[in-house]
């Protein structure tokens, strides 16, 4: 037998055990590769570079400073902001995850009336942007023009205001509301992948109900709980729309909105933005570091294997009924509601409380102004390249890396998926940020033109991609792949004619999934906009700058049942085409 | 036809350390043979199948098939395994499931470097189906297959490119006893009718004695033994292949002494007794004499023998009825024997039996352990 490695020259020579070689594989793989480490790190190092530097006039260039962190986390508004932000997050995480467990649990643990709708119902939040979401609520319960003050003040005859959204109590609300059906997506999963024999054995063991629940579900919950606030911590602590509507006007500042204040104070301060931005960064990362934990000692896949528990499901009686309603009234707040609202607003010529009087009034005027504006189609039509752009990018690229994590042997590939995944702490604003002060450095003339946002879609939203295709990557058999080698087949044609297709129903989830999320961005797309690249997001929030809530709520109706006939279709088309079953 | 010369593959163990999964592996194959490789499961059978595939890059030896080097890690070849035009079966069958039966046959006709005509492919795949009787079901989707049609449709796949190797990776082990019987026949007809050179890998070792032209049996990583079915049946070299091969008696014995033609005398628990050796042997070596239990042969009155027959005095302990024969468990003082005979044998629990077993087939093996065999197992 000869020594070891007179045949490993090379790192990647043992890549699937075919010969590293300039080919389709090759091209591929170091494709992905340099996309994902650009993308991931690249604007990340100039934010950090950035922070340091004092600002930049024509009259004096910029300098090395510690200034910037100074002002941001060593000054009397410190611990204003950093309180507020925390109480924020953390009140708007617990009110979502109350909820959201809340209706889990009703829903894959009791016999309450309806449930198949309802999991059906709950994907349809997701088609009502952030910032709709957060417009309809100050037309609800806005102090001066809310429809439920009005309502009540006329009801009881009397000017007391009854709710106030612009106050810390109501960013939460507005925010938690928000991000409910997440919660009831992580809690539902959570639930399901419990073996229900794990009860059944405590209960033969003589354990009382109550005592079941106590000392065995909740101890079996216990870690998808906690990863699942955290998650939803880190969501809230990022979330731009609701402290920018809803915080700036009464001055309750959290770093997101501090960041935009920074960039759009004049002059700029991208420095002090950057420093915030940092600050915002290691809080999203240490969550997420400590969820990704969590996650992994409770054994990651055992929810991905999908095995076909049948969970124990407790009858609560005459009970049914009535958390069958709560969850109607949940779904009226989150959906309907707002809806409601704002298609009301637009169908008025003046702003006014619903009654029969106003009825009388509706008109279409506003549509008309929407579809009549000048950069209408164009807007349109960025928001549509843009979102199928970068789903398509980043379905097929995923789908590469994937397969370098999951099938080669390449030295660092763990590296890769993190890479990819990195993105997730990365809050749309402080990214949105980090594109622009890295793009504005380099030059290389993409600032100011779509690409810019694309570049930006992409590097969010990767980790999503990551997700849908590792999960289907993880459940193909590895010799799908290397009977096709055996027939003959190259790696191009094995890749596109056998994973591909068998990836087929996870790349169209996922596909659909980033198609949505990417026609909803706003806090990316805030800072990296310039006339002529607007999106639809975007023409939302000038409209609120400029206080054409008439046009707002025109354009929000027509988003959200665009949104909603794309997804029933994306939907349909994913049954069609979808193959039978998936492989082995 | 494929030569095979000192191979040696390793692969990434769970942490991380690289694990020594074929080491040093030679063989040859000779044209239309079918060679299997035997062995327990993790002794590098199957690390070594892939390799010949293509699938696993070796670090060491050579791969030759029909005089063409596939791989050799002296001169730097390697073929990538879509080049090599070698047809394989997979243990999980890997049909495609977004196919149907015809495409699943007919993609190693589009993929490949080989150029057909449509009319072409759709005879050679039409031709290939009908041959494993599948042609009826060609629109049916994949997924619809029962698991001997899956194992039919993979047998297909490989052959439909007439490659110039076939290689088996324990296609019979996802099906269900009664259909594996018949699927073995089916494979091995398939085999000589076409005259293809295949490699078999499997732990079962019926299959292996059934279908074989040669076996290789392997352990950790290594060949121990290569014969013909009945080598290696009836002439194990050591104990682990006596052991593995078929079920045995063992005996632990020491060499007293030996002859000019093979056999010798051993000193056992049941008293001295004439074998014969797999291998020259020295006086007082620690052997194993292995005996196979149809070799052990009952009689309740004291049976005729030959100067070189062993007969002792034996208890009936327990026994099974297997309905075409009997199991035998007999004690004599400490030694427990499991024997194999006809079930026209009636004696019952607890009587005297005599017991005879042939010197030659009495076998002594090197001993490689030096602890004392277990039992036989006990019939149930």
């Amino acid at each position: 037998m000869t020594q070891h490695g007179d045949t490993i020259d090379l790192p990647n020579a043992r890549l699937g055990g075919a010969l590293p070689r300039i080919d389709a594989k090759g091209l591929a793989i170091g494709g992905s590769v340099a996309l994902v480490a650009w993308l991931a790190l690249v604007p990340i190092a100039f934010l950090l570079w950035q922070s340091f530097l004092t600002p930049q006039t024509a009259a004096t260039p910029a300098r090395l400073t510690l200034e910037n962190y100074g002002a941001a986390f060593a000054s009397a508004e410190t611990f204003r902001l950093l309180g507020n932000s925390v109480a924020f997050a953390a009140g708007s995480a617990a009110l979502a995850f109350a909820i959201g467990t809340f209706f889990a649990w009703v829903n894959e643990r009791t016999n309450t009336a309806f449930k198949s709708l309802f999991f059906a119902l709950s994907l349809i939040p997701l088609v009502i942007p952030a910032i709709l979401f957060t417009v309809s609520w100050i037309l609800l319960a806005s102090p001066k023009i809310g429809i439920i003050n009005l309502a009540l003040q006329e009801l009881f005859d009397t000017k007391f205001i009854f709710v106030n959204v612009y106050s810390l109590g109501g960013m939460i609300w507005v925010d938690g509301l928000h991000q409910s059906p997440l919660a009831f997506l992580l809690m539902t999963a959570a639930f399901r992948s419990m073996d229900p024999s794990l009860e059944e054995s405590a209960l033969m063991s003589g354990a009382t109900a109550p005592q079941v629940v106590r000392r065995v579900t909740l101890r079996l919950a216990a870690p998808a709980m906690a990863g699942a606030l955290l998650i939803l911590f880190v969501r809230a602590v990022e979330s731009f729309e609701v402290p920018a509507l809803v915080g700036l006007p009464v001055g309750i500042e959290v770093y997101t909105s501090s960041i935009y204040q920074a960039i759009q104070s004049y002059p700029s301060e991208v420095g002090l933005g950057s420093a915030y931005a940092v600050g915002l960064l290691v809080i999203a990362s240490g969550c997420i570091l400590a969820q990704s934990r969590i996650a992994r000692q409770t054994g990651r896949f055992a929810t991905v294997t999908g095995k076909g528990f049948r969970p124990r499901v407790m009858d609560i009686g005459r009970w049914r009924i009535l958390t069958a309603g709560v969850f109607i009234l949940y779904f009226l707040f989150i959906v309907a509601l707002p809806f409601f609202v704002l298609l009301w607003s637009s169908l008025q010529a003046f702003y006014s409380v619903p009654s029969l009087a106003a009825l009388e009034t509706l008109t279409l005027s506003a549509y008309r102004a929407v579809l009549d504006y000048p950069q209408f189609a164009g807007t349109v039509w960025n928001s549509a390249l843009l979102s199928v752009g970068s789903a398509t990018i980043i379905m097929l690229a995923t789908s590469v890396l994937c397969w370098i994590v999951t099938r080669t042997r390449l030295p660092g590939r763990w590296l890769l998926d993190n890479l990819a995944s990195l993105p997730l702490v990365f809050p749309g604003l402080v990214l949105g940020l980090a594109i622009m002060v890295c793009y504005l450095t380099l030059g290389i003339g993409v600032y100011g033109t779509i690409w810019i946002m694309l570049i930006a879609y992409v590097t969010r939203f990767l980790p999503y991609g990551m997700r849908y295709n590792m999960a289907s990557m993880l459940a193909l058999h590895r010799e799908l792949e290397e009977s096709a080698a055996m027939s003959g087949a190259s790696w191009g044609m094995t890749f596109w004619r056998i994973v591909l297709p068998l990836l087929k129903p996870g790349l169209i989830a996922g596909w659909i999934y980033v198609v949505i999320v990417s026609v909803r961005e706003l806090s990316s797309s805030i800072l990296l906009y310039s006339p002529g690249t607007e999106v639809v997001s975007i023409m939302i929030w000038e409209y609120w700058q400029n206080g054409q809530y008439r046009e707002l709520s025109a354009l929000g109706v027509m988003l959200i049942l665009a949104l909603f006939c794309f997804v029933l279709l994306a939907q349909f088309a994913g049954r069609r085409f979808g193959v039978r079953e998936a492989a082995r | 036809m494929l030569s095979v010369r000192s191979l040696s593959t390793e692969y990434q163990g769970e942490r991380g350390g690289a694990v020594l999964a074929a080491r040093d592996v030679s063989f040859e194959v000779p044209a239309g043979k079918l060679f299997t490789l035997l062995g327990p499961s993790g002794c590098g059978k199957t690390t070594t199948l892939r390799s010949i595939a293509g699938l696993e890059r070796p670090i060491a030896g050579e791969v030759a098939v029909g005089g063409e080097v596939v791989f050799s890690s002296e001169r730097g070849v390697f073929v990538a395994p879509n080049r090599r035009n070698f047809g394989m079966v997979f243990q999980s069958y890997a049909i495609w499931p977004h196919m149907n039966v015809f495409q699943n046959a007919a993609f190693p006709l589009e993929v490949g470097q080989r150029r057909l005509s449509r009319s072409e492919r759709i005879d050679k795949v039409m031709h290939v189906l009908s041959a494993v009787a599948l042609d009826d079901l060609a629109d049916r989707p994949a997924t619809k297959l029962s698991g001997g049609q899956q194992q039919r449709l993979a047998l297909a796949r490989a052959l439909v490119m007439e490659p110039r190797l076939l290689l088996l990776d324990e296609p019979l082990s996802n099906l269900d006893a009664k259909l594996r019987e018949r699927m073995r026949f089916e494979l091995k007809r398939t085999q000589r009718d076409l005259g293809i050179t295949t490699i078999y890998v499997t732990h079962d070792q019926s299959e292996a004695l059934a279908l074989s032209n040669e076996i290789a049996v392997m352990s950790e990583g290594r060949i121990v033994q290569v014969g013909s079915p009945r080598e290696i049946y009836e002439q194990p070299r050591s104990r682990f292949v006596a052991d593995f091969v078929g079920a045995t008696n063992f005996l632990d014995a020491t060499v007293v002494a030996t002859d000019a033609n093979g056999g010798c005398r051993v000193g056992t628990p049941l008293g001295e007794l004439n074998v014969r050796c797999a291998d020259r042997l020295e006086r007082n070596a620690a052997v194993a004499v292995s005996v196979r239990p149809e070799d052990v042969e009952l009689s309740e009155t004291e049976p005729p023998r030959a100067a070189t027959d062993n007969v002792c005095v034996a208890t009936v302990e327990a026994k099974a009825f297997l309905g075409d024969r009997l199991d035998f468990q007999v004690r004599a003082g400490n030694t427990v024997l499991l024997a194999r005979v006809h079930p026209s044998l009636r004696t019952p629990v607890g009587d005297k039996i005599y017991v005879r077993m042939q010197a030659d087939k009495c076998l002594a093996v090197p001993d490689a352990r030096a602890r004392s065999a277990p039992p036989p197992s006990a019939p149930a």
